[in-house]
């Protein structure tokens, strides 16, 4: 372990913004890259299902 | 015909079908998913906790450890899709087009996030945001380049055309990635040189690149399984045709 206390590796000697910074951006970015993707499937899923209603309707 | 089937194993077959990719991946993605967390997580912890500050830079260097494998990914990304968009072009292979279409999102988002990070890192250690230096400049034009990639896909209404566009553009853009690579070493730069080599030994300590390896491998997973699930969106977008697409979704 680094630092001796939650505060020094909060502050990380004065870097503490710019390393937290970049983590947060990474993360929201990575969490985005998870999320997004598998929101558009649920979406596809739930379009092809009504297409197919609407196929068998017509027959 | 026949003869050529013979040259490749089984599996490249079974990946090259729609559905087969679709089956395949299915069962490979939670493998990635999961390692994907672990090693991220591993790595970060390790990171930010336990490896020891950089003796000039102090702790803003923890920055490496989200900086250099996006940078790593976004060139890598942008590799498997300029590969994955020729071998669409030459051998009208639909899952190539479709890899090479699930890839530019995530390539762009991992060059967004190298830049950011690169900039964010400048300020405490070169005392700027930005420079126009090569290596940052030469990131910002893959950026650009995936961008421009995306538009294409996005501006043109039937696929192929697009695909075999958007092919072309990442082929030519493929000049950019050795450029890349060796503007540390060609143009005097601000910008520190390459912290692997393969032939190397890496200049930092052992406590402070392993942490950085398990992250490169996390960021690798990450990328797979990412692709995996926009990949297998594709597959049922344009399949949706197809009866295997019609009884999957039925069964859901």
């Amino acid at each position: 372990m680094q630092f001796e206390s939650l505060m020094s590796f909060f502050q990380m000697d004065g870097h503490g913004l710019y390393v937290w910074l970049s983590y947060v951006i990474t993360l929201v970015v990575l969490a985005l890259n998870f999320v997004m993707p598998r929101r558009a499937q649920k979406k596809l899923l739930i379009s092809l299902q009504k297409r197919i209603l609407r196929e068998n309707s017509d027959k | 015909m026949n003869k050529a089937k013979k040259m490749m194993p089984k599996w490249f077959y079974q990946m090259a079908s729609p559905k087969g990719c679709y089956q395949i991946t299915d069962k490979l993605l939670p493998w990635f998913t999961l390692s994907a967390l672990c090693f991220l997580s591993v790595g970060a912890v390790w990171g930010l906790l336990f490896a020891p500050q950089d003796y000039q830079q102090g702790n803003s260097f923890r920055i490496i450890y989200i900086h250099v494998p996006s940078a790593l990914l976004a060139q890598s990304i942008y590799i498997t899709m300029a590969l994955a968009g020729g071998v669409g072009i030459i051998w009208k292979m639909k899952v190539a087009d479709m890899v090479a279409y699930a890839c530019a999102p995530i390539g762009a988002s991992m060059t967004f996030v190298a830049l950011l990070t690169g900039a964010i890192w400048g300020k405490p250690t070169w005392g700027s945001w930005w420079v126009w230096d090569a290596r940052l400049t030469s990131m910002l034009i893959l950026l650009f380049l995936y961008f421009g990639v995306m538009a294409l896909y996005s501006s043109m209404e039937k696929p192929e055309i697009a695909a075999k566009a958007a092919a072309i553009l990442g082929l030519v853009g493929l000049v950019n990635i050795p450029i890349i690579k060796y503007s540390v070493d060609w143009w005097n730069t601000l910008h520190q040189p390459a912290t692997f080599t393969l032939t190397e030994k890496p200049a930092m300590p052992v406590e402070m690149w392993l942490p950085l390896l398990v992250m490169v491998l996390g960021y690798y997973c990450f990328f797979a399984s990412s692709l995996m699930v926009r990949l297998r969106n594709e597959i049922l977008r344009r399949e949706k045709r197809a009866s295997w697409v019609k009884q999957l979704v039925a069964k859901v």
